[in-house]
C-alpha cells in the first residue's frame, strides 16, 4: 500500500546528514525563486545554516545580534509590509524565549513569519538542558494560525523550506543539530498537512516524526523479526495534522505508539491522544521526554538513555503487544 | 503616490481639543477608558496624522504610505477618535467604542481602518517598526515608519533590543516618540525604574535625540517632519507630556490612568476643554 521512497541502504548503510542543513539549502533555494525571501538570523548564522544565504544575498540578511525577542517582530514588521521572512535561532531561544512576539506579532495577525528552531531535542551533544528544547511541539502547536513541521530528514527539511516559502503563513520549522539517517530520497513527497505511510502493518502503527522516524523503520524491522506487524506513518507535518492518514492506520491496526525527540505532553503524543480520543479511541502508548529536563551527553548515549533508539522502541512496543 | 496631507484648515490645537471630547466621551461609557495616557499623547497624534504622516483615509493601505503604530496600546481611544477626525472612519462609530460586535476594541486590532497591526502588549511597538524601516529599505521609496511609545513601556527589554537593532541597521527612515509623562499604573516612572537621564540613554544606544513640549502640536509636528536629523541614525523625540493633560481634575495624577467618568464628572471635563479651546 505505501507508495513512499525510501533511501535504498536507509536502515542498514544510511548516510547521515544533519538535518539544519536542508533548511540551509533550501532557504537558498527559496531566496533565488522570490526576492520577497529575507533571513533574519540571532548570532548563530553558521549554526543554523543560514549563511549559505547570507553570502548569496547579504542585501536581504538582517542580523539582530543575540535578541530574539527582537528578531520575530522584526520579522513580523516585515511580513506585514510584504516580505516573507525567515527568522532563526536555537529552538531553546527561539520559540523559547520569544512565545508571546510569537503569539502577538506573527500568529494573531497571520503574518508569514516562518520561525526556524535549530538544534531541538536532547541531540544537542554536550550543550545539555538549558539548550535541550523538549517543548517546542507543545507550545507552538496550541497557536491559532501556526503551521508546526518537523522534517524527518536533512532532505525532507530542503522539500519543506521550500514548501513553506512558496506558501507564506506563520509557521515553525524544528531542526535538530547532529548528523542524522537519511531515508527519504529526492523523490520523495512532502506536502504542508500532509503525513506518509512509511511502512505497512497489521498489528500497530507506530506514529513518528522528526528524527524519530528513521528509529520508527528499524523499530519496525526489528518487530518484523518477531512475528509483529508494525505500520509507520511519518508525520512532518504536526499541525495541521494530518487526522485522515493517521485514523486510517490506526483504523487498521488499533493500537498506536506515538514517537518523539520532545516533551509527550502536548507534542506529537498529546495531539494523536487528542486525535483518539475523539475520533477513534485506542489505546496510545507515548514514547519521547516524559515530564523531565535533558542532560549533557553525546545524542546516541542521551538516545539510549531515555529509550529512544529503534532497538529500545521494538522492545518497547513488543512489551505493550505481549501485555 | 499617496498625496501629502495638505495644510489643515483649523489649528492643530483645536483638532487636539475635538480628539479630547471624544476620549472623554468614550470614557463616560459604561467601561472607562485608559484617559490619562490618551490625553498625553493628544497633541502628538493630531502632529502625526494632521502635518506629519503620508498616510490616505480613502487607500490605508497604499504601499507608498507612512507607517504608524501606537505602541503603547492602551492609548487607543486617543488614536480611535484621531483616525475618525482624519476620515478613516465616521466619527459617530465612536460611540460604539468597547461595547460588544464594536471593531473599536480596548486596544486596536487590524480591523480598525488605519491600524496597521495590533498593539497593547508593551514592547513590541519599536521592533515592529523596524521591521517597516527594512521592508522599505529593500523596496525603496521614502515612506518613513513612526511609533509611539509610552515611557513606563520603555521598561519592556525587547525595546532596549530593538533600539540596538535600529542604531547598527542605520534606519533613518525610523522615528519614534516617546510619551514622556512620568507616571505609570502605579506610580511614577522615576519611582518604580528610574530612566533618567533619557535623552542621554538613547544618545547611547546610538540615536538621535530630540526633547520637546509634548502639548505644542505645532513643534512637534516641525520636529517630526523634519526626521532623520542625522543621516544614517534612527531619531527619537522625547515628548515631555503631561498624564491626563487638559483635564484640571485629573492632570498629573496617577488616578488618570484609568478612568470611568460619572455623568457629573464627564460635564465637568467637556467644561474644562471647552474653557482651554476658548483660550487657545
Amino acid at each position: 500500500m505505501t507508495t513512499y521512497p525510501i533511501a535504498p541502504d536507509a536502515l542498514t548503510k544510511p548516510h547521515l546528514e544533519p538535518i539544519r542543513f536542508g533548511f540551509g539549502r533550501g532557504l537558498l533555494a527559496a531566496g533565488e525563486l522570490d526576492e520577497r525571501v529575507v533571513a533574519l538570523c540571532a548570532d548563530l548564522t553558521e549554526s543554523t545554516r543560514m549563511h549559505l544565504f547570507r553570502d548569496r544575498f547579504p542585501e536581504r540578511f538582517v542580523g539582530v545580534g543575540v535578541a530574539e525577542q527582537n528578531l520575530v517582530t522584526v520579522a513580523a514588521g516585515m511580513a506585514h509590509a510584504g516580505m516573507i521572512p525567515f527568522t532563526s535561532s536555537y529552538a531553546a531561544f527561539s520559540p523559547g524565549r520569544n512565545w508571546e512576539q510569537i503569539k502577538t506579532t506573527a500568529a494573531l495577525n497571520d503574518q508569514p513569519v516562518v520561525v526556524v528552531g535549530s538544534h531541538a531535542g536532547v541531540n544537542v551533544g554536550y550543550d545539555g538542558a538549558t539548550h535541550q528544547m523538549l517543548e517546542d511541539i507543545a507550545i507552538m502547536r496550541v497557536l491559532p494560525n501556526m503551521r508546526v513541521i518537523v522534517p524527518g530528514d536533512s532532505l525532507e527539511a530542503e522539500r519543506a523550506t521550500r514548501a513553506l516559502a512558496a506558501d507564506p503563513a506563520p509557521s515553525y520549522l524544528r531542526l535538530a543539530r547532529d548528523k542524522t539517517p537519511i531515508f527519504s530520497t529526492p523523490d520523495s513527497p512532502f506536502e504542508i498537512g500532509r503525513a506518509y505511510l512509511l511502512a505497512d502493518g497489521r498489528d500497530v502503527s507506530l506514529i513518528a516524526t522528526g528524527t524519530m522516524t528513521y528509529h520508527a523503520l528499524v523499530a519496525a524491522d526489528a518487530l518484523s523479526r518477531k512475528g509483529i506487524s508494525a505500520e509507520v506513518v511519518h508525520v512532518p507535518t504536526i499541525k495541521p495534522l494530518d487526522s485522515a492518514t493517521i485514523l486510517s492506520s490506526l483504523r487498521r491496526t488499533g493500537r498506536a505508539v506515538t514517537i518523539e525527540e520532545a516533551q509527550v505532553a502536548g507534542g506529537l503524543g498529546g495531539a494523536i491522544c487528542e486525535l483518539t480520543a475523539a475520533e477513534h479511541p485506542v489505546p496510545v502508548l507515548r514514547l519521547g521526554m516524559r515530564d523531565r529536563y535533558g542532560e549533557s551527553g553525546g545524542s546516541t548515549e542521551l538516545l539510549e538513555k531515555f529509550r529512544l533508539t529503534g532497538t529500545q522502541i521494538a522492545e518497547d512496543v513488543d512489551r505493550l503487544i505481549q501485555g | 503616490m499617496t498625496a501629502a496631507q495638505a495644510p489643515a484648515p483649523e489649528p492643530l490645537a483645536s483638532i487636539a481639543t475635538r480628539i479630547r471630547a471624544h476620549v472623554v466621551d468614550m470614557c463616560a461609557g459604561p467601561e472607562g477608558g485608559h484617559l490619562g495616557g490618551a490625553f498625553s499623547c493628544v497633541e502628538v497624534l493630531t502632529a502625526l496624522y494632521f502635518s506629519v504622516l503620508k498616510v490616505d483615509p480613502q487607500r490605508p493601505d497604499d504601499p507608498a504610505r507612512d507607517r504608524f503604530l501606537l505602541s503603547k496600546g492602551h492609548a487607543a481611544q486617543a488614536l480611535y477618535a484621531t483616525l475618525a477626525e482624519r476620515g478613516f472612519f465616521p466619527v459617530e462609530e465612536l460611540a460604539g467604542y468597547g461595547r460588544p460586535g464594536s471593531r473599536l476594541m480596548g486596544h486596536p486590532v487590524r480591523a480598525v481602518p488605519g491600524v496597521e497591526l495590533p498593539t497593547g502588549s508593551l514592547g513590541h511597538g519599536l521592533a515592529l517598526a523596524c521591521g517597516f524601516a527594512l521592508a522599505t529599505r529593500y523596496a525603496g521609496g521614502d515612506s518613513r515608519s513612526f511609533v509611539l511609545l509610552g515611557d513606563g513601556e520603555l521598561q519592556e527589554g525587547s525595546v532596549w533590543e530593538a533600539a540596538i537593532a535600529a542604531a547598527s541597521l542605520g534606519l533613518d527612515r525610523l522615528v519614534a516618540v516617546v510619551d514622556r509623562n512620568g507616571l505609570q499604573l502605579t506610580g511614577s516612572t522615576e519611582r518604580i525604574a528610574p530612566m533618567e537621564p533619557l535623552a542621554e540613554r538613547w544618545r547611547g544606544f546610538g540615536w538621535a535625540v530630540r526633547d520637546v513640549d509634548g502639548h505644542d502640536a505645532s513643534a512637534l509636528a516641525d520636529h517630526l517632519a523634519a526626521a532623520p536629523w542625522e543621516p544614517g541614525r534612527p531619531s527619537v523625540l522625547i515628548a515631555r507630556t503631561v498624564k491626563g493633560h487638559g483635564l484640571p481634575f485629573l492632570a498629573g495624577r496617577t488616578a488618570s490612568h484609568y478612568v470611568t467618568l460619572s455623568e457629573r464628572n464627564h460635564a465637568r471635563a467637556i467644561r474644562a476643554l471647552r474653557a482651554t479651546d476658548a483660550a487657545s
